[in-house]
């Protein structure tokens, strides 16, 4: 069989696994749709929980960053799992005890303020919709690149798909599709990563290959001898104070997310919330280290066989359309002949591409741009290792599927955020508190099905932001939410003025650095601290100015504090959490 | 302060509020001081033939952090144990 027919198959298989569970898990009432009626078993809810983080972004371009990044691709390995550890200990627990729908739900009720309740409806949504068009895009690129329909098509067949369990399941439904896309993410990443090990280190397991081998020495030496620093080399690309900052803002980031925080509403009680984040913190890193280990792996053996191989026209291809590609061979010293036939399909997607510049017939990879003679586009190291390791065409089919189930889950998992945000912040909380069950729900489905449409739309049409989005949606989450979350658990004393004060000054001074930064060319004068860590200092910013302003105005009414004082106990039986939203 | 909330409940309180201080110290240690602030120092160690501050950064504080998780899970069933706060509530 084909890879391509192998591809159709594992796509219409798993598809149909997430839609027959989709529909099983249909729901009616609000509680529900929005979290899973609470009633998702710890281990469920991790995996769940890994599948909703970790995104196409996780899957597709991780490794590669890091291949071409080094040492200095740590920030996302620590900055992504490190976070973790403050969800489990800072939040988890807590919110759950809270046992609300929504993160917005938390700050209006903790802040008695609607303001603070618009102010964080409007970071949720901003932080989902700029996430959710990069999981639509790398759903249209996964189609596109393996089974040759165009890229929008790609799309509207994802959206079809995430429309299905999400509008009929809710949460419910998101939940233990999540469950399944994480199975099959988890293997189609673990597969190729086992097999290049093996063949590479003779050992299959690729954090021990990594370690013992001896291969990260290896690639120190090819990287040296071809006029690279080190891999190891810390600080190469970045200052030790940038890598520091992007490292908090990213940690910080990954606790205020809203659509990892909400997973936690989902599970019975507040042990089972502590247990979910043990689960999901090894799920996680069952991909997490793997990750760096494929990095290395690939980069070796990409510059090990490209380096020095024969290099000529490929006249069949440039015969049958015109496209100008390249043919590679090379002879071991073992004498045995490889060609390089994978590297025809990257080229064509111009991903890859090559040029004999000193016209000796031979490839040249080298620092010197003026020298080298290969360009390898990072978003390719994933999804091509199985090529490049010549693995079966079933297994290049599985990454195609596991690069879309990463996508997806994501994917689900905001479209309900920026869902819910509509419909039960804004439009069950402030415009009609009235509604019934049956309405609330009805409203929630047709946000879910607007999400949707809005996603697509960017998936289809990305503004040229998306790939410098991520920055945002960190540094966001970080300067907004992190900050008056956590002071929301641990002092009864901060209030709405400070709360409201402290996530506006966060936003602005972080999205204004980043927009200057970015498109206005403006100089880092922070410290020289890049956007994608600016978050960090925005978060300081947070906790001085809501600090400093809870200190000179009244602090929160007496009812406020005991919502306070009951969400650190796990059975406390004390003051119902308030939902009266009459203090404004 | 709230009068539902008895002299037990504030222990209990310390008591978490300790243990995270704790787990966060370590989190801080590994991840900022081993993977970023002393890699430089660390890489002269070799670890099964890898720069130790890299191999910190790359693999050891992943490590670190699933465990500070775990610990906390299981302490705090402990304390909760110990201050009652794990009876018919569990359910709920």
């Amino acid at each position: 069989m084909t890879t391509e027919n192998w591809t159709y198959l594992f796509i219409f298989l798993t598809f149909g696994t997430y839609i027959y569970i989709g529909w099983r898990a249909r729901v009616k009432e609000s509680a529900g749709f929005y979290i899973a009626g609470q009633g998702v078993p710890a281990i469920a809810n991790g995996a769940a929980t890994a599948a909703d983080w970790m995104s196409a972004a996780s899957f597709i371009s991780m490794a590669g960053l890091i291949s071409f990044m080094g040492y200095d691709g740590a920030v996302y390995l620590m900055g992504w799992t490190g976070g973790y550890v403050l969800l489990a200990l800072l939040f988890a627990p807590y919110l759950r005890k809270f046992g609300q729908y929504t993160v917005p739900d938390f700050v209006g009720t903790r802040y008695y303020s609607d303001v603070a309740r618009i102010v964080a409806v409007i970071c949720a949504i901003f932080v989902s919709i700029t996430y959710v068009a990069g999981q639509m895009r790398g759903v249209g690129i996964v189609f596109s690149r393996f089974l040759n329909v165009d890229v929008g098509t790609g799309v509207v067949i994802g959206m079809v798909i995430v429309a299905f369990f999400a509008v009929i399941g809710g949460m419910k439904g998101i939940t233990w599709t999540q469950v399944a896309q994480y199975g099959v993410l988890i293997v189609a990443f673990m597969i190729p990563a086992v097999t290049i090990a093996l063949k590479l280190t003779g050992n299959p397991i690729p954090q021990l290959a990594f370690t013992t081998s001896g291969i990260v020495e290896s690639l120190n030496q090819i990287q040296v001898d071809l006029g690279f620093t080190e891999y190891t080399q810390p600080f190469q690309g970045k200052e030790m104070i940038d890598i520091f900052c992007i490292t908090v803002a990213l940690m910080v980031g990954t606790a205020g997310l809203p659509h990892v925080i909400v997973r936690f509403y989902t599970v019975p009680n507040v042990r089972a919330a502590r247990y979910s984040a043990v689960w999901a913190i090894i799920f996680i890193a069952l991909l997490y280290t793997t990750a760096p280990a494929l990095a290395a792996f690939a980069r070796y053996n990409l510059i090990s066989s490209l380096h020095g191989s024969s290099i000529s026209v490929n006249a069949e291809q440039l015969a049958e359309d015109g496209a100008q590609t390249y043919s590679l061979a090379k002879t071991t010293e073992e004498g045995e002949e490889l060609n390089f036939d994978w590297t025809q399909g990257w080229q064509k997607t111009g991903l890859l591409t090559f040029e004999d510049k000193n016209g000796d017939g031979i490839i040249q990879l080298a620092k010197d741009e003026s020298i080298n003679e290969v360009n390898i586009d990072r978003d390719i190291i994933v999804l091509s290792t199985p090529e490049v390791a010549g693995l079966a065409p079933w297994v290049i089919a599985l990454v195609a599927a596991g690069g879309l189930a990463a996508a997806l889950s994501t994917a689900a998992g905001l479209l309900l955020v920026i869902s819910s945000s509509l419909a039960h912040d804004i439009y069950f909380r402030m415009i009609n508190p009235k509604a019934d069950e049956a309405k609330r729900v009805a409203v929630g489905r047709i946000m879910v099905l607007a999400a949707v449409l809005v996603a697509g739309y960017f998936g289809i049409n990305p503004p040229g932001f998306v790939g410098q989005v991520v920055a945002f949606a960190f540094g966001l989450a970080a300067s907004s939410f992190f900050p008056i979350i956590l002071l929301g658990i641990f002092s009864t004393s901060v209030n709405r003025e400070g709360a409201i004060a402290g996530m506006l000054v966060g936003l602005l001074f972080t999205a204004g650095y980043i927009v200057g930064e970015k498109y206005f060319g403006m100089p880092r004068w922070c410290f020289d601290i890049s956007s994608e860590g600016i978050g960090a200092i925005g978060m300081l910013l947070n906790f001085a100015v809501t600090l400093c302003v809870s200190a000179v105005t009244p602090p929160p009414p007496q009812e406020v504090q005991d919502v306070v004082e009951s969400l650190r106990l796990p059975d406390h039986a004390g003051p119902a959490i308030v939902l009266d939203e009459g203090h404004e | 302060m709230s009068k539902n909330v008895t002299e037990e409940d504030r222990q209990y309180w310390t008591a978490n509020k300790k243990l995270i201080t704790i787990l966060l110290s370590i989190w801080a240690f590994v991840s900022y001081g081993c993977g970023i602030l002393f890699v430089v120092p660390l890489n002269n160690i070799q670890f099964f033939g890898v720069p130790f501050g890299f191999w910190m950064a790359q693999q050891g504080s992943i490590y670190v952090f699933i465990i500070l998780i775990m610990v906390y899970a299981k302490r705090m069933d402990t304390i909760d144990h110990r201050f009652h706060k794990d009876e018919e509530g569990a359910g709920e």
